[in-house]
């Protein structure tokens, strides 16, 4: 077993290379939607039970179709309200199964990553060959259904294995959101080819704090600000990126949406901030900083500090 | 070993099972109340009897006894509910002119006959959840025992009523892949145990079809109040904040909305909680856009204006 993931090299905060974001942004922020599709009777033998009660749990697997029939719509009209193109982490089966959010999204222009085929589907234990099933299947699925080419990469449920990073660039996947250690995007080690890590969020996730924790969605708007707004002071100096991980089975209820229209109000109100997909972000950071920082870390090493 | 993981037997247009289609909340012909009013205010207060010796496992409600056998600390907190929750509830729907849907447990009938004597004696809904909470629903039960359940809790309720029960709430919204099938087969027109919508939809089952009821779960008392442990004020605003949001919806979509209350008298029966409902349920009344219906009246006017899509 590992000891350390042995994917990025220690990069202190207080001593690393500039990020400038176009425009002289100071934050780019952007809106991951997980939309997802929880079978109702996935297979036993993944290493943990995918749900808590006997088959079928109704009220588990209710509550998260309540986001496909109900939260998600909210979740785009607010979205569309404010201008924000999302990037979604995409269970790829939805493609086959609700394709009507698949159209939707396309309308309103919002990238598609791959988070699997289902949320009842990890990786873990797997081998090479079949995750490298899973990825080929989600990047073709999402094609097949929207004609985008897969950037991103979000592990089903955050299952994982020690080696599918590697399998990543395979695929022509740039970045990817299953680790958060950073508010920047930084070089994540692969066999071949490149990889990269941008900011997602498991503190301010809605599913962690609301679903989980319970606090009420005014609680959680109060956390999303506050985030930003340090990103922001912090962006003066070096540009930084703000994720806002949405669920919309749970920000999509009738009685946390108000939260979401507000966030988003406040986050809109200010200069210098970038509204970016999280390929767009990639993009940039590969074509102006990637070397940059990759030198940096080599020479930082070299001198043995 | 690994290969069934990686093969999709249900995946296709549509959901991966056949009680339903998957129909989106907002793309659905227009819903119509009495009066054009936007919001149907259904309130359910559950009944409930809470075994000292209900089984831990495969599933136990939200509110199930978790102290260990005996568990006296959390059943008496449980039975203050039909005690003197109930009672206090009652007064203050009474006095706001309000009634409701008792989903009750077979065995209160039995143990407490004078709290249905009361339901009835107010011409609220009984619909039925179940014998007790012990007796929860599930995949490991047999068909014929959960059929047996099912038939005892209804004779069970409709004697005591003298009634016919209609409405079920399965104890803890959980099922066996049978009970749909069966309550369609036992007489049943609606089943509160999905928690996917804000308004009815219909499902079909191999008895004939039902009507799915959507009973809240995410701001229900015991979700807000016992199992995230907020406050009464939370509580208070975040039902306020999904009743502004149907209300809008509502008016948006031309199409009525329903605001699902849960009122369980061992949660919202208590002293310190009782003047918080009262003050609710008047801002909520005092919008003038609200249709004071129970369940049933909810789902047959559902059934009259958007019939089965099955």
């Amino acid at each position: 077993m590992l000891t350390e993931p042995g994917r990025y090299d220690y990069l202190p905060l207080i001593d690393r290379p500039i990020i400038r974001w176009p425009n002289g942004a100071r934050v780019a922020f952007w809106v991951a939607p997980n939309i997802e599709f929880y079978e109702i009777d996935p297979p036993d033998g993944q290493g943990r039970p995918l749900w808590p009660r006997p088959y079928p749990d109704v009220l588990n697997y209710s509550l998260r179709d309540y986001g496909n029939r109900a939260g998600v719509w909210r979740v785009m009209e607010a979205l569309e309200r404010f201008g924000i193109r999302a990037s979604v982490s995409l269970n790829a089966a939805i493609c086959d199964h609700i394709p009507e959010i698949i159209d939707e999204c396309l309308r309103l222009k919002w990238e598609l990553f791959s988070h699997g085929i289902y949320n009842t589907r990890l990786i873990s234990g797997l081998s090479e060959d079949e995750v490298r099933q899973v990825i080929a299947d989600s990047v073709e699925t999402i094609k097949w259904h929207s004609g985008q080419d897969v950037a991103g990469w979000l592990a089903p449920a955050i299952s994982a294995t020690e080696a599918f990073f590697d399998l990543l660039p395979e695929f022509g996947i740039k970045y990817t959101i299953d680790m958060v250690p950073d508010d920047q995007p930084i070089p994540i080690k692969v066999r071949q080819g490149r990889l990269i890590s941008i900011p997602y969020s498991s503190e301010i996730n809605d599913i962690r704090v609301m679903g989980v924790r319970g606090y009420p969605a005014d609680n959680w708007a109060a956390m999303m600000k506050a985030s930003f707004d340090q990103l922001y002071r912090e962006g003066a100096d070096n540009g930084m990126v703000a994720c806002m991980p949405l669920h919309p089975f749970v920000i999509g209820q009738p009685h946390r949406i108000a939260a979401l229209h507000d966030v988003l109000k406040h986050v809109t109100s200010y200069d210098g901030v970038w509204f970016a997909t999280a390929r767009e972000i990639a993009d940039w950071y590969y074509e102006h900083h990637y070397d940059e920082v990759v030198r940096f870390q080599a020479s930082a090493k070299a001198s043995g500090a | 070993m690994t290969a069934d993981r990686l093969t999709y037997p249900h995946r296709r247009f549509g959901l991966d099972h056949d009680w339903f289609v998957h129909e989106s909340t907002f793309k659905r012909g227009p819903l119509v109340w009495p009066e054009a009013k936007r919001i149907a205010l259904w309130i359910t207060v559950p009944i409930e009897f809470f075994p000292l010796d209900a089984p831990a496992l495969p599933v136990r409600p939200l509110g199930g006894l978790d102290r260990g056998y005996p568990d006296f600390w959390s059943y008496s907190n449980r039975d203050y509910g039909t005690r003197i929750g109930v009672y206090r509830i009652m007064r203050v729907l009474d006095g706001l002119g309000l009634r409701a849907t008792a989903t009750v447990n077979a065995t209160v009938a039995t143990r407490f006959p004078r709290v249905i004597d009361e339901i009835m004696r107010r011409n609220w809904e009984i619909a039925a959840s179940g014998i007790d909470m012990g007796h929860v629903h599930h995949g490991k039960l047999e068909l014929t025992a959960e059929r047996e359940l099912i038939q005892t809790t209804r004779d069970t309720l409709s004697k005591s009523s003298g009634k016919r029960v209609a409405g079920w709430h399965s104890p803890g919204h959980s099922e066996s892949p049978n009970t749909l099938m069966l309550l369609a087969e036992n007489g049943f027109e609606y089943v509160t145990d999905w928690a996917n919508d804000d308004v009815p939809y219909m499902m079909k089952t191999a008895a004939g079809p039902l009507c799915a009821m959507p009973l809240t779960y995410e701001w229900s008392d015991r979700v807000l109040l016992v199992h995230h442990n907020l406050t009464v004020e939370d509580y208070e605003a975040q039902v306020l904040q999904a009743f502004e949001r149907l209300h809008a919806e509502a008016g948006r979509l031309g199409s009525g909305r329903i605001l699902s209350l849960s009122i369980s008298p061992w949660i919202l029966g208590y002293p310190h909680r009782i003047g918080m409902l009262e003050r609710l349920l008047r801002k909520i009344l005092a919008t003038g856009s609200v249709w004071r219906a129970t369940g049933m009246e909810i789902a047959d006017t559902f059934k009259r204006q958007m019939p089965s899509t099955i």
